[in-house]
C-alpha cells in the first residue's frame, strides 16, 4: 500500500467523527443514562436518589403498567398475524396479475404505508365517525340500525386500532411478500403443472415453504414494530379524552414522564420495553439465521 | 427441482391432455380471483378516496346522509380556509427544514461512517461495526425520556434542531452503505490509489458516484421517515410555530372548530409532499425498503 498508517488513522477519524459524536451524545449516554434513571426517583428534569429495584417493584404492583402491557400485547396480537396473513393473500393476488393492473393494483395497497400517522388518523376517525362516518352504515347493519362510537367504546377500541394499522402497514409487507415470490423460480411451477399438481397443492407443497423466510421476516419485523405502539393509540384515545383504560406501553412511558414528572418510574418501564424488544429482536436474529443454514 | 421434471418428461403427453381440459376451467377461475382482487384493491383504496373527496364538498354536503362519490358543488373552499386560518404554512417550513436536515446529515454521517469501516483498517472498527448491529435493535421509542433530558440540556428543547436529533439515529443506514460499499471491486480503489488519490476523493470519486442509486433511494426513505415522524416532534415542540406538520394538524385541531372538511384537507395537505415523492420516485422507495428489510433489491 502507498497509504501510511497513519494517514490511514487521521481520515478514518475524520470520516468517523460526526457519526461518532451524534451516536455517543445521542444514542450511548441516553441509553446509559436511561438505564441509571431507572434506579433513581428522580424527576424528569433534575437530580434524584438512588432508590434500588424500588421503581420495579412499583411498576410490578402499578396495575396500570400491567393494562398498559396486557394492551400492548394484545394489540400485537391483532395487529401481526392477521396483517402477516392479508399481505400473503394480497401478495399471491397481485403477483398474478400482469403489466399496468399490476402496477395499479399494488399502487392501491400500498399508498396508505407512505402516510403520516395523523392523516390515517384523520381519514378513519372520519370513517368511523358516529354521526356521519360511512362505516357507520356498516355497523348498523349489523347492530339494528344503531351507530356506535367505535373508539369510545373501550372493547372495540384495541380492534379497531389494529384494523386501521392494518390498513396503514400492508404495504410494506405486500411488497416484502412479492419480492419473496419473484425468487421462486418458474420452472418449480412448470414441473408440478406437468405433474398435475391444483393450485391449493401447488400453494401447500411449492409457495408455502418456499416463502416461509419471508414469513419469519415479515412477522418479526411487524412485531417488534408494532411492540412500539404509541401514534395511533394516543391519538384515536384523544377523540374520548380517555387513555387510562387503553393505554400501551410507551403511552405508559410518556404519561409517567411527561405528565406525572416522574422520571426514574418511566425509565425503569422503558427498560422494561428495552428488554422485551431485545429479546424479540434476538429471537429475530436466531430465526433468520436458522433459513440460512437450512 | 430438476428430479421431478426429469420424471414429468415421459408424462408429458398424458398430462398434456389433462392440462388443455383444465385450462378453460382455470382460466374462468382466473377471471374470477382478478375481479375479487380488483374488487379488494378498490376497497382497500376506498378509504384514501373518501377522504380526499371529502374536502372538496362544501361542509353541508359532506353531513348529507348517504355515499356520494363525487360533490355535487366541487368547491376547494376548505383549503382556502385552512391556508388562510391556521398556521399550517409554519408547519410546513418546519416540516420541510427538519425533515431536509435530518436526511442530509444522515447520508453524510452513514456515507462517511459505512465508507471508513468498509475501506480503512483503524483501531475499533470492529467495535463500532458490533455497536451499529446492536444499536439496530434499541427501540427509540424507549429512549424518550433520557433524549428528553439530554436535549433540555443542550437548550434544544422547543427548537427545531432539537426535533432533527433523535432522528439522525440510524444504523440501517450504515449498514448498507458498509455492504455497498463492500461489494465495489477493488481494482478500482487500487488503479485510483496508483493515481494518487486520497481517501477523500475515492469516496467522493468512485465509491458514491457507483452507488449513487443507494444514496437517493436512501435519501427518499429517510425524508419520508422523518416527514411522517410523530412521537418525537411531538415531545420535542410545545408552541404552535415550531410544530411539525403531523404535530399541528392533531394538536392544533380546536383552533378552527370541528369542520370535516377542513379537518380532512388540512391532512391531505399533509401528505402531498410524501405522496408526490412516492409517485414520482415509486421504484427507489420500492428499493429502499427492500435494502431496509435486509432484501437487495
Amino acid at each position: 500500500m502507498l497509504h501510511s498508517r497513519r494517514t490511514d488513522y487521521w481520515t478514518a477519524a475524520a470520516l468517523m467523527a460526526p457519526f461518532v459524536i451524534i451516536y455517543g451524545v445521542l444514542f450511548v449516554y441516553p441509553t446509559i443514562k436511561m438505564v441509571e434513571l431507572a434506579f433513581t426517583n428522580a424527576p424528569l428534569i433534575g437530580p434524584g436518589k438512588w432508590v434500588g429495584f424500588d421503581n420495579f417493584v412499583r411498576l410490578w404492583n402499578d396495575r396500570l403498567f400491567s393494562v398498559a402491557f396486557w394492551n400492548t400485547l394484545y394489540f400485537v396480537l391483532l395487529s401481526v398475524v392477521p396483517g402477516t396473513l392479508l399481505a400473503l393473500l394480497v401478495a399471491l393476488a397481485v403477483n398474478r396479475l400482469k403489466g399496468w393492473l399490476q402496477s395499479l393494483v399494488l399502487a392501491a395497497f400500498f399508498l396508505p404505508y407512505i402516510l403520516p400517522v395523523s392523516v390515517v388518523f384523520r381519514i378513519w376517525s372520519w370513517m368511523f365517525d358516529k354521526d356521519f362516518g360511512v362505516a357507520q352504515y356498516a355497523i348498523a347493519a349489523f347492530n339494528d340500525g344503531q351507530h356506535v362510537s367505535v373508539f369510545r367504546t373501550i372493547p372495540l377500541f384495541m380492534p379497531a386500532v389494529a384494523l386501521v394499522t392494518v390498513w396503514w402497514c400492508l404495504g410494506f409487507s405486500v411488497l416484502l411478500y412479492i419480492a419473496g415470490l419473484r425468487n421462486i423460480s418458474v420452472e418449480i411451477y412448470e414441473a408440478a403443472n406437468l405433474d398435475g399438481a391444483g393450485r391449493w397443492a401447488q400453494f401447500r407443497r411449492i409457495t408455502w415453504p418456499l416463502i416461509w423466510p419471508v414469513t419469519v421476516l415479515v412477522f418479526t419485523i411487524q412485531l417488534i414494530l408494532q411492540f412500539k405502539i404509541f401514534d395511533q393509540v394516543y391519538l384515536f384515545a384523544g377523540l374520548g379524552a380517555r387513555y387510562d383504560p387503553t393505554m400501551v406501553m410507551v403511552q405508559y412511558v410518556y404519561k409517567q414522564a411527561f405528565q406525572m414528572n416522574k422520571g426514574g418510574l418511566a425509565a425503569a418501564a422503558a427498560c422494561v420495553l428495552f428488554l422485551l424488544i431485545v429479546v424479540l429482536s434476538v429471537l429475530q436474529y436466531q430465526l433468520l439465521r436458522a433459513r440460512g443454514q437450512r | 427441482m430438476t428430479a421431478s421434471a426429469d420424471l414429468a418428461a415421459p408424462l408429458a403427453t398424458d398430462a398434456g391432455a389433462r392440462r388443455l381440459a383444465g385450462l378453460r376451467r382455470l382460466d374462468l377461475l382466473g377471471l374470477g380471483l382478478t375481479l375479487i382482487t380488483l374488487l379488494a384493491a378498490i376497497v382497500f383504496a376506498f378509504p384514501l378516496y373518501w377522504g380526499l373527496i371529502t374536502t372538496f364538498k362544501p361542509e353541508y354536503e359532506i353531513i348529507r346522509p348517504g355515499v356520494a362519490l363525487w360533490p355535487e358543488h366541487f368547491t376547494i373552499e376548505n383549503y382556502v380556509h385552512v391556508l388562510l386560518q391556521t398556521k399550517i404554512g409554519y408547519w410546513y417550513v418546519n416540516s420541510l427544514i427538519t425533515s431536509v436536515a435530518v436526511t442530509v446529515i444522515v447520508i453524510i454521517m452513514a456515507a462517511g461512517a459505512g465508507y471508513a469501516i468498509s475501506q480503512l483498517n483503524f483501531p475499533g472498527r470492529q467495535f463500532f461495526w458490533w455497536m451499529i448491529l446492536a444499536s439496530f435493535m434499541v427501540p427509540i421509542p424507549a429512549l424518550i425520556v433520557t433524549h428528553f433530558v439530554v436535549l433540555s440540556q443542550l437548550g434544544l428543547i422547543n427548537t427545531l434542531a432539537g426535533v432533527v436529533g433523535p432522528q439522525l439515529i440510524a444504523p440501517v443506514t450504515v449498514i448498507i452503505y458498509k455492504q455497498f460499499f463492500d461489494s465495489v471491486p477493488k481494482d478500482f480503489r487500487e488503479a485510483a490509489v496508483v493515481d494518487g488519490a486520497n481517501d477523500f476523493q475515492l469516496l467522493f470519486r468512485i465509491y458514491l458516484p457507483m452507488n449513487w442509486g443507494v444514496t437517493t433511494a436512501l435519501a427518499i426513505i429517510t425524508f419520508i421517515g422523518a416527514w411522517n415522524l410523530f412521537l418525537w416532534p411531538f415531545l420535542a415542540v410545545s408552541s404552535e410555530d415550531k410544530m411539525n406538520i403531523t404535530v399541528g394538524i392533531t394538536q392544533v385541531h380546536d383552533a378552527f372548530g370541528v369542520s370535516y372538511g377542513r379537518d380532512l384537507a388540512v391532512a391531505m395537505l399533509a401528505a402531498l409532499p410524501v405522496a408526490l415523492v412516492y409517485l414520482v420516485f415509486q421504484r427507489r422507495v420500492t428499493q429502499a425498503i427492500m435494502l431496509s428489510a435486509g432484501i437487495k433489491g
